[in-house]
Formats: structure tokens, C-alpha cells, sequence
């Protein structure tokens, strides 16, 4: 058994001597900080005294662009934002918008939805583990990880045509019917990806250098996590038993059955089993999604809304006339404000949405789990070692694009 | 949230009537219903308005009912009506399963109000972010810095008069 207890070694200071302490500048420009993240850190010998995250770096304007954009137009901007999850900002940004439009969609476009965002959750999840076991210094299992990442990002390509800015979901349903084999390819992946889980979890879970790397960690206790407004599978591994797919069904998942993996362990190693667990409970899922998958159209009977097929588009005076408007035009959503949530493979996504009754969105925010996140790592942190800190970024998950929008 | 009326109830009076049990009211209810400017349901999401000068209190409220998981916060730029700037925050409770919307109004002239993050310290960030992208002072923010554009830039974007191309 591997002593984990161990308690942080004094610093070679003597008390109070405040002049010793360091300021050490890491990033923008460093490999474990998962893009442009710049940290200015306090450090006294080893140990991080404070911690001041600097973000910024890759602020787009994103949520300026959208009010320029008709609503339909503002799907492909999504995409960017996390680009590691692209189907779930889609997923999150239709659903405020349908909700704006009281649009009801249709039952298998529901369910395509489902299945593909899921997908999108393993692929987040095996981009976090490659990356964060690389940070640890586990070279291969990035590479592992990257080879089932290819074959999603090609049923993510055979769906879209786009491997990883998909933009698959319309307001009003998807953009197209999925390809004929499209299930069977998917049935395929998820029948061998439980060994290849197991694989990883042999090459990591018993590895003494990566245990001692994560294990006690980077302690977040609930009440902090809930506090500083941590989500998704960091929230979970701090003993909070909330889901948002479980506790506030959205785009049908009450008719699924999952379980929510939680751990109590508050470090980083609970983090890691949390997501390790959701990958699993994430097939079954998408097993159930392809059992039931119902038959009908995939895009909602509004015509003022979707963009009708090419065959009737071509044939059909009507047609041509809406789809003529829509793309020149758009279409005028209800005034009104809504903020729809989802649980994204980093945690609680939710876009907050302003209509004030014409084509394009008046405001449109977007609340990611990274932004939120980062908050938490001076918490994480304080009083361990330097090198710890790359072990809680990796572990909590961040995707920069999210928290500079 | 199925138990929650699925009609529209515009107006303070009529959410209060008809959503009597639901513990954000019952909140407001009982921390002083008189200083609630507005309250609506709609799609399925309850949304109140309180004054800004009162927003600590009126969260601290919120959340000793309940609602103990800050979500989210931002600001809406209603160029050129006055109050301009409408402040929404929206905050999660865990044991109910529901979301409420908090609204409060500030002025052009003197974008402030007060920071909430002696109530819900999760709000740092997202009140730097109102603050450097729509210029709204927060007080008693612990570092009210900018977040996303350089400390030397000149506006704030997000504001509807900032222009979106050709030179500033």
C-alpha cells in the first residue's frame, strides 16, 4: 500500500519571513495548461503560497458576434467554444432557442441528439485523460486514448461532414438524416470500448507514480466546490450527488437509465475515477439510445423555422419561398429571456438567451464549467507543491476556449 | 419542475396568487414582499425583480431558502431606455431541482451596485466579467480587475453603442 498520507513539507523559511517568497509567472505559453491559461503564482521554496489565474488570452468576443448573427447563424459560432465537446454546445444553444419558440421536435431528432452528445462526452473525457496523464508524465496513454478519439471524430465526420466543428444540430431538429450505417458503425465502437476503458484503467489505476501523483491531491470539500460554483464530474468527486441529465431532465434523458457516479474523495484521484465511471455510464446510454431509436422525420413540421428539403426546395413554389426568406431573413423568435442548462462533459453548461422579438438573439451568455473551475484552483492549491498544480489542472478539466469566450 | 404551472403568469401579483409553495416566494415572502418590483413565470422559469440597492439581502434570502448553488450572472444592455443595464443572476438549488432568476436594474449614470460575493464567493469572476465588458462597478468586490480584455483597453464591448467593426 502506497503511503499517501504524507503531510506537505515545511518550507525552508523561517516564519514570517514574507521577503523569501517568489513570484513565479507559468504560462500563457506552457504545455500543461491546456491551452493559453496563465497562472501567477506565490511560492515560498516549493509551496504555493497564492495563486492568481489569468485568463483572457483567446477572448474572442464570441457572445458580441452572436447578437450580429440570425439565430441559425449563431450554431457554427457554438462550435468554438468548447471545441473538445462541439455536439453539446449545439445541443445546449438549440434547446434555449427551441424553448424561446415553444417549438416541439420530433422524437428520433431527440434521440440522435442524445446519442451524439454522449459520444461527445467520451470524446471530452478521452481528450482529459490522455492530456491529463501526459501532464503526470504517462506518455502513452495519450495515445491510447487518441486512437478511439479518431473513430468518433469519424462517425462525428460521417454524421456532419466535420470532424470536429460538427454543427450537426439545427434549431428545429438536425440538419439531415444520419447516414444508413451510421448505428452500426457506433454499435461497433461502443461493443470494444469497454475493454478499451479497462486498458486504460490498467495502464493508470495501478501505476504507483501516477497514484501518488493524484491521491490526496488538490482537496476541494463539498461546501467549497458548491460555493465557487464547481460542476460537473469536479462537483461529483466532491461528494455532491447532482446531475443535471438525473436531477433536470432536458432533450429526453428522464427516459434513460444511468447512474450518476459520485466519489467522496475530494482530491484529484476521485476525479479521475468519477470520469472514468461516466465514460461507462455514458454507453450505456448510448446502447439504450440505439435500442430505441424511433423512426419519423428528424427536423420539427415548422416551415417558417427549418429550412425545408432540398427535393421539395427544388420542386415546390412554396418551399422555395421559405427557404428563400429564412436564409435571408431568419426568422423572428418571442421576446422573452431564457437560460437552458446541460451537463457537458466538463460540467454545467447554460446559455442565457435575450430575444427582444426580432432575427437575431438581443444577447446571448454562455455560462461554461471552466470559468467556474478556475475559481476553485487557488483553493486547490494553497500549501502544496509546485508540481501539484499541474496535476489539478489536469484534473479539473478546462478547455480554454470556454472560459475566454 | 412538473408540478410547476406550464402558463405564463405576467405580473408580481398573479405569480404570488397562484405560486404560493414555491420557496423562492415563500422567500421573498417572507423577507419583505413590498420590496419585490416584479416577479414573472414564464417558459417554465420564474424570474424576480428586486431593487439593486437591495440585491445582497434579497440573495442572502434566497439562498438561506434553499437556493444554495450560484449558477450564473450577467448583464443585458437595454440601449437606450433607462435603467440601461438589467443585471441577471440565476441561482440553483440542489434539493428542489429549480432555478430562479434574480433581476436588478442600474443606471448609465452610475453603473454600480453591490458585489455579491460575501453571499455566493462563486461570483468573482463573472462580476469581473460584467464589469470589464459592460463597465458596472461592483462594491466590495475583493479584485475588481478586467478579466478578458488588457488592463489599458479603452470600453467596454459588450455595450451596445461599442462598435462591432471598422476603427474604434
Amino acid at each position: 500500500m502506497l503511503d499517501v498520507g504524507t503531510p506537505i513539507l515545511k518550507a525552508p523559511t523561517a516564519e514570517g519571513a514574507k521577503d523569501q517568497h517568489m513570484v513565479l509567472n507559468m504560462g500563457p505559453q506552457h504545455p500543461s495548461t491546456h491551452g493559453v491559461l496563465r497562472l501567477v503564482l506565490e511560492i515560498d521554496g516549493e509551496i504555493v503560497v497564492r495563486l492568481y489565474p489569468e485568463v483572457g488570452y483567446l477572448h474572442t468576443g464570441i457572445e458580441k458576434t452572436c447578437e450580429s448573427k440570425f439565430y441559425q447563424q449563431v450554431v457554427p459560432l457554438t462550435d468554438r467554444v468548447d471545441y473538445l465537446g462541439p455536439l453539446a454546445n449545439n445541443l445546449c444553444y438549440c434547446l434555449a432557442v427551441e424553448k424561446l419558440l415553444s417549438l416541439e421536435i420530433p422524437e428520433r431528432a431527440v434521440w440522435i441528439r442524445v446519442l451524439l452528445t454522449e459520444l461527445t462526452r467520451i470524446n471530452s473525457h478521452l481528450i482529459w485523460l490522455g492530456t491529463h496523464a501526459m501532464d503526470i508524465g504517462a506518455l502513452t496513454v495519450f495515445l491510447y486514448t487518441f486512437r478511439e478519439r479518431e473513430e468518433i471524430l469519424r462517425i462525428f465526420e460521417a454524421v456532419s461532414g466535420q470532424r470536429m466543428m460538427t454543427s450537426y444540430f439545427r434549431i428545429g431538429g438536425l440538419a439531415m438524416e444520419p447516414p444508413l450505417d451510421l448505428f452500426d458503425r457506433i454499435q461497433a465502437f461502443i461493443k470494444t470500448f469497454p475493454e478499451k476503458i479497462d486498458e486504460y484503467s490498467n495502464l493508470l489505476t495501478g501505476n504507483p507514480i501516477f497514484r501518488s501523483r493524484l491521491i490526496d491531491v488538490g482537496h476541494l470539500s463539498p461546501e467549497d466546490a458548491v460555493a465557487l460554483a464547481v460542476t460537473g464530474p469536479t462537483l461529483r468527486a466532491s461528494g455532491v450527488d447532482f446531475d443535471l441529465r438525473r436531477d433536470m431532465p432536458y432533450s429526453g434523458y428522464e427516459k434513460f437509465q444511468f447512474r450518476v457516479p459520485v466519489s467522496n474523495r475530494c482530491d484529484c484521484w476521485g476525479r479521475y475515477e468519477v470520469r472514468l465511471e461516466e465514460m461507462r455510464e455514458s454507453l450505456k446510454i448510448i446502447q439504450q439510445a440505439l435500442d430505441g431509436m424511433p423512426g419519423g422525420p428528424v427536423k420539427a413540421d415548422a416551415p417558417k423555422i427549418v429550412l425545408p428539403d432540398r427535393e421539395k426546395m427544388k420542386t415546390q413554389m412554396e418551399a422555395l419561398i421559405h427557404h428563400f426568406k429564412i436564409v435571408t431573413e431568419g426568422f423572428n423568435v418571442p421576446a422573452g429571456e431564457v437560460y437552458q442548462a446541460i451537463e457537458s462533459g466538463h460540467g454545467e453548461m447554460g446559455y442565457y438567451v435575450v430575444s427582444d422579438g426580432t432575427a437575431k438573439p438581443y444577447r446571448v451568455h454562455m455560462r461554461y464549467p471552466g470559468f467556474a473551475s478556475l475559481q476553485a484552483l487557488e483553493t486547490m492549491c494553497q500549501g502544496r507543491m509546485l508540481a501539484d498544480v499541474v496535476a489539478v489542472i489536469g484534473s479539473i478539466d478546462i478547455v480554454l476556449g470556454e472560459i475566454d469566450r | 419542475m412538473a408540478e410547476a404551472p406550464q402558463e405564463t403568469l405576467a405580473g408580481k401579483q398573479s405569480v404570488l396568487e397562484k405560486m404560493p409553495d414555491h420557496p423562492a416566494i415563500k422567500a421573498m415572502l417572507a423577507w419583505g414582499v413590498e420590496n419585490l418590483t416584479g416577479a414573472i413565470f414564464d417558459r417554465g422559469e420564474l424570474t424576480l425583480t428586486v431593487p439593486s440597492e437591495k440585491i445582497v439581502e434579497a440573495l442572502a434570502a434566497i439562498k438561506d431558502a434553499g437556493f444554495n448553488a450560484y449558477e450564473d450572472m450577467t448583464a443585458v444592455d437595454w440601449l437606450p431606455s433607462e435603467p440601461r443595464f438589467q443585471l441577471t443572476y440565476h441561482i440553483l438549488s440542489h434539493a428542489y431541482k429549480q432555478r430562479v432568476r434574480v433581476k436588478a436594474w442600474v443606471s448609465e449614470a452610475d453603473p454600480a451596485i453591490e458585489s455579491i460575493t460575501s453571499v455566493f464567493p462563486g461570483a468573482n469572476f463573472y462580476e469581473r466579467e460584467v464589469f470589464d465588458l459592460f463597465g458596472i462597478r461592483f462594491e466590495g468586490h475583493p479584485n475588481l480587475r478586467r478579466i478578458m480584455m488588457p488592463e489599458e483597453w479603452v470600453g467596454h464591448p459588450l455595450r451596445k453603442d461599442y462598435p462591432v467593426e471598422g476603427y474604434r
